[in-house]
Parts: structure tokens; sequence; C-alpha cells
């Protein structure tokens, strides 16, 4: 850990550029990486910060890797802001722009659909590795593991819109009920 | 709907930002549908064949899909320029609106019913996740090196708490060999 904002914001670029090339799959799947860094190396937080700025990231309009931006002024400010959001958008945007031209041609090569198929079964285990532990995490009583299953079972058998669960999750939690 | 018709001419530079800006704010709960139903329904800048082969590179690289996606498409119609504006219009608003958030969260979260509040939407976050986790772990139900792989990740991270890092790079090159032998 350095300190001051400039040592913070160093830290910041590299818990997130770190995160950029490996996230496969996006945010999720590296989700028990960045709890690991920013609660347990850093002490940025607790646990119970980190995943009530996840739901905010996730209760938010625009792709959930605004965690980083959350994370990134909750350390730092406005700097950390930019920082934490740039050094995770960054590298990866990056790639993708140096990849988009060559994907059309190798699309039929034997190899490109072989990495393929090797990468979505570790795609599928770090986004399960990150429900478990981010459930794990928010399941502080009996009623919110509850919430949590029966958010997961509506989410995953009807096609209600992830808001209203959201929402009914922070009204059942503010009236006290779990 | 307006799939069959034909596409219209390329975006312009602002038009990119302007597309992407409008699915950025919109796009709660996972900005991918939104960004479909912009590009190939209501804009027609891509046929749905063009939309599917591009998330598929999309998936196939690291980071979020959705930027990805912005700099892929955005670099395709206008290169580098085009990639930026569709970037920063993706991402801009969601963050003033996500900083917002988190600072009236930082001011009342001392509040016991902002702070009970809190506890609840993350909770039912974490169901968001596992439903997303199900969908995504579906297609590799009845194959058993595929199960077994995942299994090992989850392993791995969720209980023996491995990096990420080291542990992908023992994990994918080890998936593709064993699917490399098992054809």
């Amino acid at each position: 850990m350095s300190d001051g904002a400039g040592g913070a914001a160093l830290d910041l670029a590299a818990v997130f550029g770190q995160l950029s090339l490996v996230s496969i799959g996006g945010i999720n799947a590296v989700l028990p990486e960045l709890q690991r860094q920013v609660v347990d190396r850093h002490g940025w937080m607790t646990d119970g910060d980190f995943a009530a700025l996840f739901a905010l990231a996730q209760a938010a309009p625009g792709p959930n890797m605004l965690i980083s931006t959350l994370i990134g002024w909750h350390v730092a400010g406005p700097r950390g802001a930019l920082t934490a959001t740039a050094a995770l958008v960054g590298p990866c945007a990056l790639l993708t722009w140096l990849v988009a031209g060559a994907w059309h041609r190798f699309r039929d090569r034997p190899w490109r659909l072989l990495v393929q198929s090797g990468l979505n079964p570790v795609t599928a285990g770090l986004v399960i590795a990150a429900a478990i532990v981010l459930s794990d995490s928010t399941a502080v009583s009996t009623g919110h593991m509850a919430l949590t299953a029966a958010a997961a079972a509506i989410l995953s058998t009807t096609r209600l819109h992830p808001l209203w669960v959201l929402g009914a999750g922070a009204a059942l939690g503010a009236a006290a009920v779990l | 709907m307006l799939e069959g018709s034909p596409l219209r001419p390329p975006p312009t530079v602002a038009e990119l930002f302007w597309g992407f800006l409008s699915i950025g704010v919109i796009g709660f709960g996972g900005v991918l549908p939104w960004a479909r139903r912009m590009m190939v329904e209501q804009r027609r800048w891509l046929t749905p064949a063009e939309f599917t082969d591009l998330l598929g590179l999309c998936q196939f690289l690291p980071g979020p899909n959705i930027v990805n996606l912005s700099v892929a498409l955005g670099s395709r119609f206008r290169g580098v320029p085009g990639a930026v504006a569709a970037l920063v219009g993706l991402i801009s608003l969601p963050m003033l609106i996500v900083i917002s958030l988190g600072t009236v969260y930082a001011a009342y979260s001392d509040h016991p019913v902002v702070a009970r509040g809190a506890t609840g939407l993350a909770a039912a976050a974490s169901g968001l996740v596992v439903a997303t986790a199900l969908k995504i772990a579906a297609p590799l139900r009845g194959r058993w090196m595929g199960l077994a792989i995942a299994g090992a990740v989850i392993m791995a991270i969720a209980f023996l708490h491995l990096p990420l890092v080291p542990t992908m790079l023992v994990m994918v090159p080890a998936s593709i060999l064993l699917h490399r032998f098992a054809r």
C-alpha cells in the first residue's frame, strides 16, 4: 500500500489494469479477485462496503464495470474514479481495437473454434465462483440468503426486468423484514 | 420488426457518440439487449448476422462485452475517432450517475434505513449474478469435461481463494489442450 492520493491512484491503476486483460466474460468473472485485492490486500473497504458498491453499480444504468468508477471514487475521489475506470477499460479496448480487424479473416480457422471451446468452461467457472463469493458476502442473515435465492430464481425463470428485483430487495431491506 | 429492411449508411462519429450515449443511459441491468435493439432494429447499422459475429469477438476478448462492442463497432465504421466516440458515449453519463448514487449512499449510509436498504439491494444483486452464472453455465450441461474444468476453476477461486491471474494461466491452456485431445 502506498501513501497519499498519488500512491493510491497508482495502486488503483495496477489493480484494475491487471484485471482488464484477464476479465474474459466481463467484470463478473473477476469479482472475487477484485474483492480480494480491494478488501484483503489494500484494505480500502470492508466486504460489506464492497457488496454495497457492487449493488449500486448494478442498480445504476450502464455497464456494471462501473464498480471500478465507484471503488476509485471511494479510494481517491474524482482522480481515483477516472484512473480506475481508464485502467479497467483502456487495455481491453486497445486489444479489441487491435484484434477487431483480424477477426473476420480468422473466423473459420479451427484454432479459433478450439480456443473458444476451451475458454467457455473457464468463463462459466469464473462467473459461478463470483456468484458464490458474492452471495456469501451479502448473506448477512437467513432472510438475506433467502432473498438472494428468490431473486436468482425469479430472474432465471421470468423475463422480469432486473431493476424491479433490485428495487424490491432494497425496499425489503429498508423495511427491516429480512 | 425492421430486421429485414436494408441497412442505413454508416454512422458518423457524432452518431456513434449519441447512439452509445442513449444505450448507456437506458441500459439498466446489462446493456447488451439494448445495444442490439439500437444497432440492428432501430438504427440499422448492422444486420443481425453481423451483430452476432461482432458479439462473438467481444465475448472472446477480455473486458466487458459492451465496451468491446463499442470499440469494435466504432473503429469498423470510423477508425480511432469512431472507437473513442462510441466508448466515451457509452460510459460518460453512467459514470456521472453512478458517482452521484455513490455520493448519496456515502452521505446517508449511517442512517439505519439506508444501511438496511443497501444490504437488501446487495443481496438482490447477488441473486442477479447467480442468475447470470446459471445462464452462462447452461450450455455445459451433460459435457463432463467442461463441467470438470468449470468445477476446478470454482474450487480454485471460490474455496481455495487462489489469485485469478495464475489460476487462468494454468486453466486456460489446460482447457484448450483437453479440448484439443478430446476430439
